[in-house]
């Protein structure tokens, strides 16, 4: 019971979860890719994986659709038992791959025939269904234009379009917006923002801090395969990293130095690359160093508890 | 919605709808491509055809009773039926695997590997049921007599491009890089063609060769193809038929294997 809270923010009957991961473990050889992870995705929520690269999220993301078997642990999806039940779950579900895996000799209109017919769309629906996501990814002009001659945003457009074929449930995300130009990405979070109001249930995958918290209800951070802290985005930041951040400047010495007065002081930091963020001053009173001060973020909270070395 | 009849009932193993799925990502696919494949598939036959019909043919005119130039055009549709299946099948699922990422996604949708090979096979096998007749056609432009039991080549075709199919996949599932393909290609794929009567009969050749060669599905596919056009030999070609058919299950059964192992981590 004392897990289930853990891993649930939002104290929801786990009948009522669109997804549900307990204690799940995978390894290759010496290397654990996913060490005991819990994960939950209510209905209707949109859940943000969030973790540096290597945390385990691609992984994850696998297992869910079985292509990847879990060692340990138990993995529900949409009610049904996983691996043995997941061609169930997989048709009720939706991927949109890191990798963009579009057939690029055809048109836009004939992936979607394709996929229409693999996610078994009757024959009397599938027109309908085929005009119902171009209409949402917006790709109605360029419905006869070859994949290859399409930009980088009306490919994703198209991919997250088509996981949308059959009506899903619930939507697996992985990276959707990874290299994408800015504007390209704000065209993608307004489109998963519509599914979002349309009550799918969303796991999305991110190392983009912005994504997460824009979009997600909710978000599980994942350091080295397992959750190291599960909450909404605003709760994170109060709870790690506090109301505001105090910004330190200076030669690369004075910031090793700085970081050794803080800790000595009991503050937490962590570096932004140019600066040290000092955190955790909301019962600082007149402790607090001086500095620039700005409110704390989620990526506060996240270089806090991911580490800070590249892996 | 379109999963609520899924829900009444629990999805098997190897379901007709996701088979379906797999064949018209393949027919639709094959719409893009299908000038160039057609090229290659017949024109490369008809030549091993004309260059050996005639090349041979001004040198020996009979072989094992036959005008040699008949002996020839009824071995070669083997010969396209092998090309047609096995190269698409170990480079087809291979690009597919490695540079487009498309068994990512076909997993992804309620289709399990099973289905998955067993759908992309029986494509191939289509295709090459097809494009093994070329050579017959040609044949008959040169003089070949029409018979009734040449109708039956289509079905001898299918049944042999199934098995060849199902062992290029297997061959793209359990080798690592494309480059590896040379050793199959040279190593296997060369010597069964040859040493399977196509060209010349094995009479002429070592026991041990003969021996070796019953165990060769395409020298099973050319006697049929042979009795099909010249007249059934009974309980022969009922064996021959008989060996394509388990040589087709057992590759299947060992692609599956192959490709769950590739795909499935």
């Amino acid at each position: 019971m004392n897990d289930r809270a853990a891993c649930d923010p939002f104290d929801v009957p786990s009948a009522a979860h669109a997804l549900e991961l307990s204690h799940v473990v995978k390894r290759y050889g010496e290397i654990t890719a996913v060490n005991g992870l819990d994960l939950v995705v209510p209905e209707g929520r949109c859940v943000g994986l969030l973790g540096p690269n290597g945390a385990g999220k691609s992984t994850t993301m696998r297992m869910l659709t079985a292509q990847t078997i879990a060692d340990e642990g138990q993995i529900t999806v949409l009610g049904h038992e996983l691996p043995g039940d997941s061609k169930a779950a997989r048709a009720r579900m939706g991927v949109v791959p890191q990798l963009d895996n579009l057939d690029t000799t055809l048109t836009v209109e004939q992936n979607l025939v394709v996929f229409s017919h693999l996610y078994r769309v009757p024959k009397a629906k599938r027109k309908a269904a085929i005009e119902r996501v171009l209409r949402i990814a917006n790709l109605g002009q360029r419905r006869d234009s070859k994949v290859d001659e399409l930009s980088g945003g009306m490919r994703r457009r198209l991919l997250i379009g088509r996981s949308l074929i059959h009506q899903p449930q619930l939507v697996l995300l992985d990276e959707p917006t990874v290299g994408l130009d800015p504007q390209v990405r704000q065209e993608l979070w307004a489109l998963i923002d519509l599914l979002r109001s349309e009550g799918v249930s969303i796991l999305m995958s991110t190392h983009y801090i912005e994504e997460a918290e824009r979009l997600c209800d909710s978000v599980t951070i994942v350091s080295h395969g397992s959750a190291v802290a599960v909450g909404a985005p605003t709760e994170l930041v109060a709870e790690h990293a506090g109301r505001d951040a105090v910004e330190i400047y200076g030669s690369p010495e004075r910031l090793v130095e700085v970081e050794a007065e803080m800790a000595k002081e009991g503050f937490p930091t962590r570096r932004t690359g140019t600066s040290i963020a000092v955190l955790g001053l909301d019962d600082a009173d007149g402790r607090a160093p001086a500095g620039e001060r700005r409110p704390a973020n989620l990526e506060d909270v996240f270089v806090l508890l991911t580490g800070e070395e590249i892996a | 919605m379109s999963t609520a009849e899924l829900e009444e009932r629990d999805p098997g193993r190897l379901e007709r709808t996701a088979i379906g799925g797999v064949l018209v990502r393949e027919i639709i696919n094959f719409s893009s491509y299908w000038r160039s494949t057609t090229f290659s598939s017949t024109v490369e036959p008809t030549i091993y055809l004309l260059a050996f019909g005639f090349g041979f043919g001004s040198l020996v005119s009979v072989v094992g009773g036959y005008d040699y130039i008949d002996f020839v055009a009824t071995g070669t549709v083997a010969t396209a039926v092998l090309f047609s299946s096995i190269f698409p099948a170990m480079f087809g699922t291979f690009i597919k695997y490695k540079f487009q990422h498309t068994y990512d996604a076909i997993l992804a949708a309620p289709v399990d590997t099973e289905e998955l090979v067993t759908g992309e096979a029986l494509w191939l096998a289509m295709r090459a049921s097809v494009y093994g007749c070329a050579p017959l056609l040609v044949g008959l432009v040169f003089g070949l007599d029409p018979s009734w039991g040449m109708l039956a080549v289509p079905a001898i075709n299918f049944v042999a491009g199934y098995g060849w199919a199902c062992t290029g996949v297997a061959i793209a599932g359990w080798l690592k890089g494309i480059e590896n393909f040379n050793y199959v290609t040279s190593a296997v794929i060369t010597p069964l063609f040859l040493v399977a009567g196509t060209f010349f009969p094995l009479t002429g050749l070592p026991g041990w060769v003969q021996a070796l060669a019953q165990l060769n599905p395409l020298f099973h596919c050319v006697q049929l193809v042979r009795h099909a056009a010249f007249g059934w030999e009974g309980w022969a070609d009922v064996w021959n038929f008989a060996f394509l058919i388990i040589f087709g299950l057992l590759m299947w059964r060992v692609a599956i294997a192959a490709m769950e192992r590739k795909l499935i981590d």
